[in-house]
């Protein structure tokens, strides 16, 4: 429940965004971002919520670190289970 | 044989670099064990994944500590989920909390028998669960400062009235200072996770290093970061140098979120209680103010959690070492029901039931990951 999840911002509707989590889309609350959140940025997931606007530097290395963590991963490994659970914290989108 | 070599890292000439510092380093300390603890179930579970112990020096002892919110949470405070379910109210709740036991009985073992118990990634899943329903909802909102932001936001976000919370949040920085006081832990330094930090910022632990003389670095999840975090701290050890480093600067700034901060300590206040198999911990626990009692389970309902004792405890679980492995003066293998009575399949101590539980990432990646150095 530490391990926050990088996904790119697809639209914002309100303190709404959907992104998009290796083509997963959901819905995530931009309620505690201390950020403006624009299509094409990538924020920091945690239990549906998003924690941090990624600079836009610090993306590659964001995501390599996730390639790093989920690369290879059994079915039942913990960290990638965690991953996707964190995936799953952000709300499936309505109809 | 260089063992960093066998490791799916994806820049292993750093990796071998970072790996041969900290057993320099580490000698040069001098003593023998120096022992350092990391406080995040995902810090452990990419250590353990990795395999990075059997790249540390024999001399160094790298701990985890009370990092797995699941795991802490009291058994009184599973009681009065437990209670409520048997009462009628529907508890939302993360997953792994499940089969966690309290006194006597898990929230599974309430479902079991009918209650209504929802699993829940979020906060606001557990919302969009009350506005489904004219019933009462309850969230057992668990975990530390990082979870704990998302349900104050909920709160702030007007749920509908048959929505309430059942808190069992967490605050990580009081309980290093419960652990650092140990005598029988004698933790040199302290590794901080990155992502509770990019909330809380690296600025809330110096008064803590100015208090206990202890350095903190906080790292990344990535072997690189944790190898690199490991390697500046050693460095603090050996040159006697209680200060706070960040060495996950793409990700945490000294001031951290302040809006998620405010939305934090605006819903919740700092009280004291246990935390489970550790200790009394002044302000470790995280309770909704008194503008929030509206939304307070415990002040809506009447929470009967003595009718759960009467029944004493199970045996087994007199044998589990849980609080002792979470506090760092003992490791899962020397538990003697790890892997034997105590699996992931039927966990007697919460430190099996959780992905974050030092137990079940020994489990699953290996048992003993720290033998793979010979």
């Amino acid at each position: 429940m530490c391990l926050g999840v990088p996904g790119k911002v697809v639209s914002v509707l309100g303190s709404v965004a959907v992104v998009d989590f290796w083509g997963v889309r959901r819905e995530v609350c931009l309620d505690i971002v201390d950020e403006p959140v624009a299509p094409g940025d990538y924020i920091l997931n945690h239990v549906g919520f998003a924690i941090r606007r990624i600079p836009e530097e610090d993306i590659g290395e964001t995501l390599l670190l996730y390639e790093t963590l989920m690369g290879e991963s059994a079915p039942d490994d913990l960290m990638a289970a965690d991953v996707r659970a964190e995936i799953e914290g952000a709300q499936r989108r309505n109809g | 044989m260089d063992s960093t070599r066998q490791l799916k890292f994806r820049d292993p000439a750093t990796a071998r670099r970072l790996a041969s510092t900290i057993a320099r380093v580490t000698r040069e300390i001098g003593r023998s064990p120096v022992s350092v603890m990391h406080v995040c179930g995902s810090h452990e579970q990419a250590i353990a994944k990795f395999g990075l112990r059997s790249t540390f020096p024999k001399e160094l002892n790298v701990i985890m500590g009370p990092g797995c919110p699941v795991c802490v949470t009291d058994m009184p405070e599973v009681d009065e989920g437990v209670a409520l379910a048997r009462q009628g109210v529907a508890v939302a709740s993360y997953g792994d909390m499940l089969r966690v036991r309290g006194t006597a009985l898990s929230l599974s073992d309430v479902q079991a028998e009918g209650a209504r118990i929802e699993v829940v990634y979020s906060a606001t899943q557990a919302v969009e669960l009350a506005r489904r329903t004219k019933e009462e909802v309850v969230f057992f909102a668990t975990g530390f400062e990082t979870t704990a932001v998302a349900t104050a936001a909920v709160v702030r976000s007007h749920p509908p009235d048959n929505f309430s919370v059942l808190s069992a949040h967490k605050y990580i920085p009081p309980v290093m200072e419960i652990v650092a006081e140990m005598p029988s832990s004698r933790v040199e330094g302290f590794l901080a996770a990155g992502h509770a930090a990019t909330i809380t910022g690296w600025g809330i632990f110096e008064a803590f290093v100015e208090r206990h003389g202890v350095p903190v670095v906080v790292a990344g999840f990535e072997p690189l970061d944790i190898l690199a975090g490991l390697a500046r701290l050693v460095e603090l050890v050996r040159d006697r140098k209680p200060a706070v480093e960040n060495m996950f600067p793409r990700c945490v700034t000294k001031e951290g979120n302040r809006r998620a901060q405010e939305e934090l300590w605006s819903v919740f206040r700092l009280v004291g209680g246990r935390w489970r198999g550790i200790a009394h911990v002044p302000n470790g626990n995280l309770r909704l103010r008194d503008e929030w009692a509206h939304l307070d389970a415990r002040r809506r309902f009447s929470i009967d959690i003595a009718s759960l004792w009467d029944g004493a405890p199970p045996a087994l679980s007199a044998d589990c070492i849980c609080g002792d492995i979470m506090s760092g003066i003992a490791s899962p293998s020397d538990c003697r029901l790890f892997g034997k009575e105590c699996v992931p399949d039927s966990p007697v101590g919460a430190c099996m039931v959780s992905s974050e539980g030092t137990c079940k990432i020994w489990h699953q990646y290996g048992g003993h990951p720290d033998l793979g150095a010979s």
